[in-house]
């Protein structure tokens, strides 16, 4: 099985007539995802790559004939929270924020809607989620040749604050015969719709995934809330952590930002070395080397088997 | 965004709280005028994006207006941690009964705005959380629905602040909660909030940040209100030459990002890598292999040839830079061969061997089998996945130990 997406999972794109989305539907067609609409008002009528374009998400919906599951949100950051409560509104349940530079307030409004109303968000400022040879939702992996080299089926969840890492990672477990069961690009802002402990629990109930590989940055507390979740919940998924950005401990990189906008320290708790001690006391095993990660799985995997 | 406490001070009176009458100075003269209008002792407070001005001699009390001139042409002098002032502050100094705190931060983990009160102001919160939880106050706001005045009633309340007291502190805390969502701010922080002799509560001290994505939309705050020039970013430092040609390179071009940083960086070793993530494991890899990195960059999102070449030329040409390391995690956007021709005409343009030059290519991904014939052709070292982001790291960190310096 998966977790959020399965052959049958619909889903449009909000912003679709735009360049990087147009890229990004047809690498999702390319895959085998089905991608029933588009949306970018002022363009109904016209088509991307086959894809039937509309003015509004209720025209998509009722051209459709039934609920959509998904929406992939790639609209300028100004446009995103009108067009990701459009999404929540019409009955979608998953959405994928692609925009980056959005405003945390914004993205705080989407999420309290999303929990209001069900849905679950992804992103922003990511590259969406695919779970190998059945549905790639977003631009992750690239075009369908190159996200069948990086990622194939298999026994491990990923989930990552970069979208390039979590191919990279990915593709290293792939090359190992280990492969993957889903992969998500959580984001790299500082408010995300979906933490790693929120996905937890859909990675627990999918009976394919044995073990979870996460990537992780300074800044913010997700690694702690991930911990918390891990001792409180007896979670039956051995755990394997990279952590990026030590350098960012050293003085003089204190509050500046590198790589992703949630990746800055501005407190104690944001530091590399305050994160990777709280996930080790919860027993999650943080490897020093990205090369490591494969060998490590393996090693949880034999001693849970 | 920082903001300084004059600038802070008047965003919370926009929003209604009470502050004292106060006076943004850049002159012993203007000091004195001042002090002259309030006509009784004042206090004379640097204006710096910085903290321990205290400690520093940053603020001083003055019982006549020529006191008052005298301190401010020290301080307008005075340099607090590599920070020259702005300019001073020069407020009466109040007739303090109790200090309180009020502020609103974001809580990530629950995605809200998270009000904070308690009856010890003055002193840092943290350390008032840690010694004396039960005197402070805590509780979220929706984002979607307006703040009430009872969401903040209840979190003076809980400290066990009652009486006039709590019907004071009440909108105040309530204000700066509308502020905080209203102004898209990171923090918002009065401290202290000061209960008055006469009863009043007054705003002694504030500070705010912005969020940098919402600078945009907030101009009229900032440009009109505020008065801050567009041009008026208030980095946390001032940019090196290498950051500001890099951020001009980029800007030139609309195709893909290019972003460099050299604060904190002296080694020998150029990285010109990708992407966020990529970055900030290549960097760590070099570092914890023994290799001194010269700066640190970051390519996205598929740059042309004259911005990858760009990005090479800048980390070429800085001091003590031997030799370039060029490598990024998978590619599926960005082309390799794009990223390759690049590099290879900057080591070219500078007149350098691109074989000696770059340390090693390890960008796999997009346009690869392209991108390797090209580096073959100038006999670049390189190589695909199956080469660890760790191990090409180490790579060009044991080429650069064993060349000559």
């Amino acid at each position: 099985m998966s977790i959020l997406l399965d052959k049958d999972t619909t889903f449009i794109v909000q912003g679709i007539t735009g360049r990087e989305a147009v890229n990004l539907t047809k690498e999702c067609l390319d895959y085998g995802s089905k991608v029933v609409g588009g949306v970018t008002p002022g363009r109904k009528g016209r088509e991307v790559h086959g894809v039937p374009v509309f003015d509004t998400v209720a025209q998509a919906v009722a051209h459709h004939g039934g609920p959509i599951d998904g929406s992939v949100v790639t609209v300028p950051p100004a446009f995103t929270k009108d067009a990701v409560l459009e999404a929540i509104e019409n009955g979608i349940e998953l959405i994928v924020v692609v925009t980056e530079r959005i405003p945390r307030g914004d993205v705080a409004e989407m999420v309290e809607l999303a929990d209001m109303r069900g849905a679950r968000i992804i992103g922003p400022n990511c590259l969406g989620l695919i779970v190998p040879e059945v549905c790639k939702m977003g631009g992750i992996g690239g075009p369908a040749k190159d996200a069948a080299k990086a990622y194939q089926p298999g026994r491990v969840g990923v989930m990552s604050r970069s979208g390039g890492m979590t191919t990279e990672i990915s593709s290293s477990l792939t090359q190992a015969g280990l492969g993957v069961s889903t992969a998500v690009s959580i984001g790299g802002d500082a408010i995300i719709g979906s933490a790693y402990a929120e996905l937890m629990p859909y990675f627990e109930a999918d009976e394919q995934t044995e073990a979870i590989v996460i990537y992780t940055e300074p800044g913010g507390r997700m690694e702690a809330q991930l911990a918390e979740w891990v001792k409180d919940n007896n979670s039956r998924l051995p755990i394997v952590a990279f952590m990026a950005g030590k350098f960012m401990d050293d003085e003089e990189m204190k509050g500046m930002s590198f790589g992703h906008a949630g990746t800055i320290v501005e407190g104690v708790e944001d530091t590399a070395t305050e994160k990777i001690a709280r996930l080790e006391a919860a027993g999650i095993r943080v490897v020093e080397r990205i090369d490591e990660i494969p060998d490590v799985v393996k090693e949880k995997l034999g001693a849970t088997a | 965004m920082r903001f300084y406490e004059y600038e802070a001070r008047k965003i919370v009176e926009l929003a209604g709280v009470p502050v004292t009458k106060y006076g943004f100075c850049t002159s012993a003269e203007e000091a004195r005028k001042v002090a002259e209008e309030i006509g009784g002792p004042v206090v004379i407070k640097s204006q710096v994006l910085t903290g321990g001005r205290m400690k520093a001699g940053g603020v001083k009390f003055a019982d006549t207006p020529e006191e008052a001139a005298q301190h401010a042409e020290e301080i307008l002098k005075l340099e607090i941690n590599g920070h020259m002032p702005r300019g001073v502050l020069v407020d009466p100094k109040a007739e303090v009964k109790q200090e309180y705190y009020a502020g609103v931060v974001w809580d990530g983990t629950a995605k809200k705005p998270l009000m904070l009160f308690s009856d010890m102001g003055g002193i840092d919160i943290e350390e008032v959380a840690e010694k004396h939880p039960e005197h402070v106050g805590k509780g979220h706001v929706s984002n979607l629905l307006p703040v009430s005045d009872f969401e903040a009633k209840q979190v003076v309340a809980a400290t066990g602040v009652t009486g006039s007291q709590l019907n004071r502190a009440t909108p105040v805390l309530a204000r700066l909660a509308r502020l905080f969502r209203e102004n898209d701010m990171t923090l918002a922080e009065i401290n202290p909030l000061a209960e008055l002799t006469d009863g009043s509560f007054v705003a002694l001290d504030a500070h705010m940040e912005m969020e940098a994505e919402a600078v945009g939309r907030q101009k009229k705050l900032l440009r009109k209100e505020l008065g801050i020039a567009e041009d008026d970013t208030r980095e946390t430092y001032e940019p090196s030459d290498f950051e500001k040609n890099v951020g001009a390179i980029d800007a030139a071009d609309h195709r893909g990002v290019i972003q460099g940083k050299d604060h904190g960086f002296t080694g020998n070793l150029g990285l010109v890598i990708g992407a966020g993530g990529g970055s900030l494991t290549l960097t760590d890899a070099v570092r914890n292999q023994g290799g001194q990195p010269a700066n640190y960059s970051e390519i996205g999102g598929n740059p042309s040839v004259a911005k990858a070449c760009g990005l090479a030329k800048e980390v070429l040409e800085k001091d003590g830079v031997e030799k370039i390391a060029v490598m990024m995690s998978i590619v599926s956007n960005t082309r390799v061969d794009i990223v390759a021709r690049g590099v290879i005409k900057a080591c070219l343009e500078l007149g350098k061997d691109p074989g000696e030059t770059i340390a090693i290519f390890r960008i796999p991904g997009a346009w690869e089998d392209e991108g390797f014939k090209i580096l073959e052709k100038y006999g670049v070292e390189y190589c695909d996945r199956s080469v660890s982001m760790w191990e090409a790291a180490g790579r060009a960190v044991s080429k650069i130990q064993g060349a000559p310096a």
